[in-house]
């Protein structure tokens, strides 16, 4: 079992997320994040794909996204290979002075952002691999997590690899 | 020149050379059937429930390798087509299902029979559609045809909603295709070829293993000469029954928890498997893990994702069967290969012989009625079956002479499919005597349809194998179940040749192999269909069979 990440061009219009979404459910395959944005190409949007499974399991993945007629192209990214990132907005209690100073100060180590502060609460943007937005919450737990939502994963391959589809 | 969506849409199924229709008409399609009224190069053949329209398209894509249309209307009309589109997409069968959606602004408002039938059928479609503009009627039914019956086939549905059918456009038929997501390859890799004629030529016992996928690419003449020059068996999976002609000295019959027992032992004592357009299905391998793991498997599918789906595979091949069978054949005669193998052909002979049938009885049995049946047809009729016991025995017993003959439900199992799929045969080949194998249980899960067959005029002829029972189930019960029969006696109801009169078709129940045997000859050059009720001991088993999660080898017999 490993993690493994998928990037896939897929034509961009409606009902394609529910095709994919769909081909993973009925073939019993687990998505552990899905993600789906606009492209540079109007008509082309791009989904990336989280699983865990063994190499068997991909495979088959791979296989059945690209036998859907609006799925343009899969690619596999190679974890060492590729930048990995997510965002997280995290609303943290911060009713005493200390726990908006140790607030502030771990955002800052983690270089989060600041983007709102209240009375009593203060709500981090974080940026960065799924383990460091993991770390980041788990120190800041112990002040109390009132709301929290991550984006799920987007990647891309380092370097002169990448994924288009020609025109 | 303008036209309603209605219009665009048949000159469209016209313009795919579409000749027949299998429908039923309802609220949300009656502009297109306002168009069909006065369409005079379109057959509209009127069912009586709508899963008999989608098996009636698919029986007719069978019978023709090429696409088959039904229709429906939303709603219910649409869902009652769900089963037969399932058992296409199963089947890999070119199926084009068009419904009838309530208009768009009420789409997602619960509207009279409104349902979500792209979502429904999203899972059992190779493809769907739902018509957003008038102007895109031609490019989607022309795409729709493309896909359904190019790479691997299968069904694609069309969903029109009622204001796309009456809206009317400046519509340009002339639409070039261009699908950036959809290019099945076709062509097998060179290399690839090469290293499966090592393996083939390389190997003692070489056996090929035919699917479905030769039917849908009609590689039946390069299947053939492969072989013979091979000098190696064919076993097929079920859904190849009838690739090759089964009275040929290489042909094995199917392998599986029905195979014959020649089919399974052989395939279990190769050393290579060439595999060809089939799935590796776990009815066709019993257990999977003691499936062959002895021989070098060669995989031949059009389909990337069937290979390594269910067993692993020392070389694949991504192509059209035809294509790839071609190319090995090419490769092999410019080896100058011509193989011998005079060991293997004996011990496969020695298979054969073990099971040769013993002195044929006189009784009335499944057995002994399907046999009868063989004889008395001609060599190009078309045989339908039912799912259960009749398919079983059909496809053990009965010997297909001609490719492409022989129509059944092989992947989704759907009792109910024989009948309505005999008359799209029908339809298709009416020159051809057409008949349904059936049991008591499945025939009576479409039996409405005789009602069509009379009144539009498709005589086919339905041999029922009456244990009145749901006889698979009951055979299960019996071996597995501590004869526990739990609601599988169907207590001798109805009375199929008065149902059958009642259609206004000929019923007749016989009661020896005398009378059956005069009965079929009669039919099969009747003007009207034949119903023959044949009451054969209830507990007639189909044998062999493999129990469920044993290996090939642990056939019982």
């Amino acid at each position: 079992m490993g993690e493994y990440i998928l990037a896939a061009l897929v034509e961009h219009k409606p009902g394609v997320l529910h095709k994919v979404s769909n081909m993973f459910r009925k073939r019993n395959f687990n998505i552990e994040s899905i993600t789906v944005g606009a492209c540079e190409t109007r008509d082309i949007a791009r989904m990336t794909i989280t699983i865990q499974g063994d190499e068997a399991t991909v495979e088959q993945v791979v296989k059945q996204l690209q036998k859907l007629v609006d799925v343009i192209k899969v690619s596999r990214l190679e974890l060492g290979r590729s930048v990995v990132r997510e965002l997280a907005l995290v609303k943290i209690y911060t009713a005493d002075s200390k726990a908006k100073s140790d607030v502030v100060n771990y955002a800052t180590i983690f270089r989060g952002r600041i983007v709102d502060v209240s009375r009593d609460s203060m709500i981090i943007e974080i940026t960065g691999s799924p383990t460091k937005i993991d770390a980041f919450v788990e120190l800041v737990k112990p002040y109390g997590i009132k709301e929290f939502a991550r984006t799920g994963v987007v990647a891309m391959s380092r370097g002169l690899k990448s994924l288009k589809v020609e025109e | 020149m303008k036209m309603s969506g209605s219009q665009v849409l048949v000159e469209s199924l016209k313009k795919e050379g579409v000749k027949v229709i299998f429908g039923i008409p309802g609220g949300a399609i009656m502009p297109v059937y306002d168009v069909l009224y006065d369409e005079k190069e379109i057959r509209h053949i009127l069912m009586r429930h709508e899963q008999c329209a989608a098996h009636a398209a698919d029986g007719y894509a069978r019978a023709t390798r090429g696409p088959g249309v039904c229709m429906a209307t939303s709603g219910p009309g649409a869902t009652n087509l769900v089963t037969g589109i399932a058992n296409a997409y199963m089947d890999s069968s070119p199926v084009i299902a068009i419904t009838g959606q309530v208009a768009t602004h009420l789409i997602g408002k619960d509207a009279f029979q409104e349902t979500d039938i792209i979502g429904i059928t999203t899972p059992i479609t190779k493809y769907n559609y739902q018509v957003r503009r008038v102007e895109d009627i031609p490019r989607i039914v022309k795409e729709a045809f493309y896909i359904a019956s190019t790479g691997r086939p299968g069904p694609v549905l069309i969903d029109v909603p009622r204001d796309m059918q009456t809206g009317v456009a400046e519509v340009d038929f002339n639409v070039k295709i261009d699908i950036r997501g959809y290019k099945p390859n076709i062509e097998p890799h060179p290399l690839q070829v090469k290293k499966a004629v090592d393996i083939l030529v390389s190997s003692e016992r070489p056996i090929i293993l035919a699917g479905g996928g030769v039917h849908w690419s009609k590689a039946y003449g390069e299947l053939l000469t492969l072989a013979e020059l091979l000098m190696a068996p064919i076993a097929t999976t079920f859904m190849g029954k009838g690739v090759i002609p089964e009275n040929h000295p290489l042909a094995l019959g199917c392998i599986g928890m029905h195979g014959r027992i020649e089919a399974n032992k052989s395939i279990m004592a190769a050393d290579a498997i060439l595999a060809v357009g089939v799935r590796f299905s776990d009815r066709s391998t019993g257990k999977v893990d003691e499936f062959c793991h002895d021989a070098k498997i060669i995989h031949i599918d059009i389909d990337p994702s069937e290979i390594r789906k269910n067993v692993p595979v020392h070389l694949p091949i991504v192509a059209d069967a035809r294509m790839a069978l071609k190319a090995i054949i090419d490769e092999l005669i410019r080896r100058s290969f011509k193989g011998e193998r005079s060991e293997w052909i004996k011990r496969i002979g020695m298979f054969k012989k073990e099971c040769e049938d013993s002195e044929p009885s006189k009784e009335l049995t499944a057995v002994n009625a399907i046999k009868l049946l063989r004889k008395v047809l001609p060599e190009n009729a078309i045989v339908a079956t039912e799912v259960g016991q009749n398919q079983m025995w059909a496809s053990l017993h009965f010997r297909v002479l001609k490719t492409g003959t022989f129509i059944s439900s092989g992947g989704l199992g759907t009792m109910g499919f024989g009948f309505p799929a005999s008359l799209g045969a029908k339809v298709a080949m009416p020159d051809v005597p057409v008949v349904d194998i059936a049991g008591d249980g499945s025939f009576l899960m479409t039996e409405q349809d005789l009602a069509t067959s009379v009144v539009e005029d498709i005589p086919v002829t339905v041999m029922i194998l009456n244990n009145s029972s749901l006889g698979m189930v009951a055979q299960w019960q019996r071996l597995f179940f501590g004869r526990r029969y739990s609601h599988t006696d169907l207590k001798g109801v109805p009375d199929f040749a008065k149902l059958a009169e009642a259609f206004g078709a000929r019923g007749v129940r016989v009661n020896s192999l005398n009378e059956l045997e005069q009965v079929l000859h009669e039919a099969v050059k009747s003007d009207v269909t034949v119903v023959i009720d044949v009451p054969i001991p209830r507990e007639e088993d189909v044998l062999p069979i493999v129990p469920p999660g044993k290996s090939l080898k642990d056939m019982i017999y």
